[in-house]
């Protein structure tokens, strides 16, 4: 069996570990320059804020009643870091998915005490780290999201929900799941699996598979294996474009080598890069990871992930690498075989949609060639003769690069100086 | 008064960080041993001080209520988030969404807060919104003047 433990409202429940009063209020996150919301409490849900609003677009109204804090990357990432961490103690066979998601394999385990397996796990996440998660369980990773998505909205689960491939249940809940709700069918496959006939994820499950590959993809071939409870999809194809970017990659021979994992990370972040400029993307934090095979209980098993926020949003390459290196360097372990390593770009953030405020108009993309290249000069000058050798002249814009972070909250766990106070 | 003290070794300032040498064995002060020139282990300060990583948070004390039991303003406290409180132990709890660091204890069937510092009063934690954050287990008191923890 594969179970999806997910964070609940994982930014917001980081905070709410170091200031309790947060707890029960509408609570918002806010994107790097504090320009949009990206992660909200069930409070600030339910007065309509949505997902990637702009925190200037909030009704006043609301603006009023709601807490908006800047990202605290530093805190989430050690946060992420904790809860992977009382994973691990659960099953060896952890991958991380995002900041706040990760898969578990249970193979090997007896079925029947999975449900009760995960219920000591949640409760340990909760009690070590003080975040709530939700734990899906089923034999494909698409099943398992699905349980997850019950764990979350069915409170008869008590967090932890089990979904049989074959069971009656399941068979309920996909006839009126709209295919829609299926982890990486996209807006656009949605609709021309209408035109199709297709409308819920059991008449999914029940399509042709080589039918359906011809008229999209492999991956919705594999959809609908997964559907029928085979594991066949790779985290690699499932990373939603917009919002997080993933290039990882086992080694073909287990590696201690560290020249290995600089070489592969660099390969990875500028895979990444190359996708995210593609999509016109910007990257607000990064995320490296490594990690041994989990099939050789005979060596030592390590597994380790670093999120590092970026110092503005950037799909600059070699800021991107240097920083993936930075993490690699704080994260690799000398005398372990390593298996694989890769890197996430997160909270990506539109070109075109930049917080920035100067640009009244989106760009032309004569403009834009020309602002990178004019970046890319500058760049080149400043490093090969020394930092600020040229800054831009306009002031205005200089300051809007600065990272506006007025309602970030302390590093509680990451700076001596911020630390958590407790009343004594 | 006497104290009693046992000589572990040098300090080796070439060490890294929070790693002191041991030496083989104990010796009594003023009667060098040939052995101290073995080391053996390194002493961890950190894995001396935290059995549970994942689930240890530094905290900052800020008040005077815990001067009894040498907790000062200012202080670094190390919480252990996966312990059970046990009566008679100093916890932090939110209290009406504040945390606040106490001797955990029982009163008849009631639990209590208890302050180390007769200035303060017991806080009964029935009727109030209150949740458990963790179990310190120990505290840091810089003695140096100066010397920031």
């Amino acid at each position: 069996m594969i179970a999806l433990v997910d964070c609940n409202n994982f930014y917001v429940s980081c905070e709410r570990v170091f200031n309790p009063k947060l707890e029960g209020k509408p609570v918002g996150v806010m994107s790097n320059n504090d320009g949009c919301v990206v992660a909200r409490s069930t409070e600030i849900k339910q007065l309509g804020v949505a997902m990637g609003m702009p925190a200037h677009q909030i009704d006043p109204h609301v603006h009023r009643q709601c807490i908006l804090l800047s990202s605290n990357y530093a805190l989430y990432g050690d946060m992420s870091r904790r809860v992977t961490d009382v994973l691990s103690q659960h099953t060896p066979h952890v991958d991380i998915y995002s900041i706040d998601e990760s898969f578990l394999s249970f193979e090997g385990f007896e079925p029947q005490t999975l449900n009760e397996r995960c219920q000591v796990m949640r409760h340990q996440v909760r009690r070590d780290t003080g975040i709530p998660v939700s734990v899906g369980l089923s034999t494909s990773k698409t099943l398992a999201k699905i349980a997850n998505h019950r764990a979350k909205k069915e409170p008869h689960f008590n967090g932890v929900a089990i979904m049989e491939p074959d069971s009656d249940d399941t068979r309920a809940f996909l006839e009126q799941l709209p295919v829609t709700e299926i982890w990486g069918v996209a807006g656009r496959s949605a609709v021309r699996l209408q035109t199709l006939g297709i409308e819920t994820a059991w008449q999914l499950r029940n399509a042709a598979p080589k039918h359906l590959r011809k008229h999209f993809s492999v991956v919705m071939e594999r959809i609908i294996y997964e559907l029928q409870g085979q594991d066949c999809i790779t985290l690699d194809d499932m990373t939603q474009p917009k919002k997080q970017i993933m290039v990882s990659r086992s080694f073909g021979r287990l590696t201690n080598n560290k020249a290995d994992l600089h070489e592969a990370i660099r390969v990875h972040t500028s895979r990444a890069g190359e996708k995210l400029r593609k999509q016109q993307g910007l990257a607000q934090a990064i995320m490296v990871f490594v990690r041994t095979n989990r099939f050789r209980p005979d060596l030592p098993s390590y597994s380790k992930s670093l999120v590092i926020p970026l110092p503005h949003p950037t799909n600059d390459s070699r800021e991107l690498v240097r920083t993936a290196m930075a993490g690699l360097e704080s994260i690799f372990k000398p005398g372990i075989m390593y298996q694989k390593c890769g890197v996430m770009l997160m909270d990506l953030c539109d070109y075109g949609n930049e917080q920035l405020g100067l640009l009244a108009e989106p760009l032309s993309n004569e403009k834009r060639e020309r602002n990178e290249k004019l970046m890319a000069t500058l760049d080149k000058l400043n490093r090969e003769h020394g930092k600020n050798t040229v800054r831009l002249g306009m002031p205005r814009k200089s300051n809007a690069w600065e990272l506006r972070c007025e309602h970030r909250t302390p590093r509680y766990t990451t700076k001596w100086e911020e630390l958590a106070v407790v009343k004594t | 008064m006497s104290i009693h003290l046992t000589v572990l070794g040098r300090v080796d300032t070439t060490a890294p960080p929070l790693k002191l040498p041991l030496a083989a064995g104990e010796v009594r002060a003023g009667f060098p041993s040939p052995a101290d020139d073995y080391l053996e282990a390194e002493l961890d300060l950190v894995a001396h001080l935290i059995q549970h990583p994942s689930a240890t948070y530094y905290l900052r004390s800020k008040g005077s209520s815990m001067t009894g039991v040498g907790i000062y303003d200012g202080d670094l406290l190390i919480v252990d988030r996966s312990l059970k409180p046990k009566p008679g132990h100093i916890i932090i709890m939110s209290v009406d969404g504040e945390l606040t660091c106490k001797r955990y204890d029982m009163m008849g069937n009631r639990h209590y807060l208890f302050a180390a510092n007769p200035e303060f009063r017991p806080i009964p934690l029935e009727g109030r919104e209150c949740q458990m954050w963790g179990v310190v287990t120990h505290n840091i008191h810089s003695l140096a003047p100066g010397f920031t923890v």
